[in-house]
């Protein structure tokens, strides 16, 4: 097997295996969500309104909960110091463990949204819309969290300092992603629009995650 | 295949942990490095895996893949093991084994070091001696010319002892080389580098006090 595909096939392993967390991020997008119409009130127009939003919301929060331990798990074992004299280049390793964290934490978030979008009264073409920005634009969130898990990577309890740092930096995509799905919605404005700029965020962060991160790494050597 | 030290310095945390090493280890030849606790031996082979860049002076290889770093050409076993407690003993290798380039058995390498029968079992049940043992396993699994051991005979018992001496003197003989951290002895006569910590090398009775070259 390829250095690539056993890594991947480690990664997802760990992530379904016992105490590996696959499920907290969906969980606690369950409950975020759940909690809204409780907070808001029963006014349907209301939560049809901010549905995609709280969607967004909840997906975002959701996808900073794993992301402490993406580097630091291996980090603390020594994994990473075996990765680095691996004959990848690093930033496609990191690359590769970024894109196992978006199949056990990003994809299930994208399969729960059309669920949820019952409790907060969305229709049908809405909840599509909320699914597929979901799709293209969750993985920017785990790409981008990449560059904070490796500047966290030896801090003990760096979660919420990952969570800081990377939150700002998510704005972009909350904004084109909420966008997007509003669109679909209200339908002021198109729906294509946004959705690319999504897209190329998503693409951007692809790129410039893996590389930043090895860089942090690598200057964080010690 | 040779590897040479010229004028090695490390500084870590803010404190210089030696300075001015110079040394060079010809394939076929172990070299030992001891001294007393903090002297900078497990820093050392940090610096030569490529984990710990050098404050000063530069490591060459000679006679290897010129389009691979030194730490890719290397193995090291460090204090952490790099083992994942949720994965089985036979996973756990057949993950580095594809991950760091393979070239030997991972059945063969387990049964080896003894851990056949454990191949199923999640890493976690594994003791401190058997995690030991399937990180020789690696040694074994994985293909490499030059190790860089930390006290690797920590944990093991007797019979792991003879094993991982066994497994060293093959490894030289094939044409390899070892720069181990240890406090006794090597399985076979090697040439040592004694690291007195705070830069002053006391240098191994051949060299200048504070030029240690071998």
């Amino acid at each position: 097997m390829s250095p690539l595909s056993a890594l991947l096939l480690r990664d997802l392993r760990l992530a379904v295996r016992l105490g590996g967390g696959a499920l907290i991020g969906v969980l606690f997008f369950l409950i975020v969500v759940t909690l809204v119409p409780f907070a808001v009130g029963p006014d349907l127009a209301l939560l049809t309104r901010i549905g995609p939003a709280m969607l967004w919301l909840g997906a975002l929060l959701a996808s900073l909960l794993g992301l402490d331990r993406l580097l630091a798990s291996d980090h603390e074992d020594g994994s990473l110091d075996l990765l680095l004299t691996g004959r990848m280049p690093l930033e496609l390793a990191l690359a590769v463990k970024a894109f196992a964290h978006w199949l056990t934490t990003g994809v299930p978030l994208v399969l729960a949204a059309p669920v949820l979008g019952v409790l907060l009264n969305l229709d049908p073409s809405s909840t599509a819309a909320v699914a597929i920005t979901l799709l293209v634009g969750t993985p920017a969130l785990t790409f981008i969290g990449l560059i904070g898990a490796a500047l966290t990577v030896a801090l003990r309890r760096g979660g919420l300092l990952l969570a800081v740092l990377i939150l700002p930096l998510n704005i972009p995509v909350l904004i084109f992603g909420v966008a997007a799905s509003s669109a679909a919605t209200a339908g002021t404005v198109p729906f294509r629009g946004p959705l690319l700029i999504l897209c190329a965020l998503s693409l951007m962060s692809l790129v410039l995650g893996p590389v930043a991160a090895a860089i942090t790494l690598r200057q964080g050597l010690d | 295949m040779q590897i040479v030290a010229e004028g090695l310095a490390c500084v870590r945390g803010g404190r210089e942990v030696f300075r001015n090493l110079h040394f060079a280890v010809d394939r076929g030849e172990m070299l030992a490095i001891t001294g007393p606790n903090g002297a900078g031996k497990s820093s050392l082979l940090r610096v030569v895996a490529g984990l710990v860049r050098p404050s000063e002076g530069r490591l060459i290889l000679h006679g290897g893949d010129a389009e691979l770093s030194i730490g890719e050409q290397a193995h090291y076993v460090g204090h952490q093991d790099a083992f994942k407690p949720s994965l089985t003993v036979q996973e756990n290798l057949v993950f580095w084994s594809d991950f760091l380039g393979g070239g030997g058995e991972v059945a063969t390498s387990l049964a080896c070091v003894g851990l056949y029968a454990l191949a199923h079992l999640p890493a976690r049940y594994l003791s401190a001696g058997q995690r030991r043992r399937l990180s020789l396993a690696r040694l074994l699994a994985v293909e490499r010319p030059l190790w860089l051991l930390d006290e690797p005979g920590s944990a093991l018992d007797a019979a792991g002892q003879r094993l991982l001496a066994d497994i060293m003197v093959a490894h030289v003989g094939k044409g390899g080389i070892i720069l181990a951290a240890v406090h006794g002895p090597l399985p076979q006569a090697a040439r040592e580098l004694k690291l007195a910590g705070a830069g002053a090398l006391a240098g191994d009775g051949r060299g200048a006090p504070e030029k240690a070259r071998l």
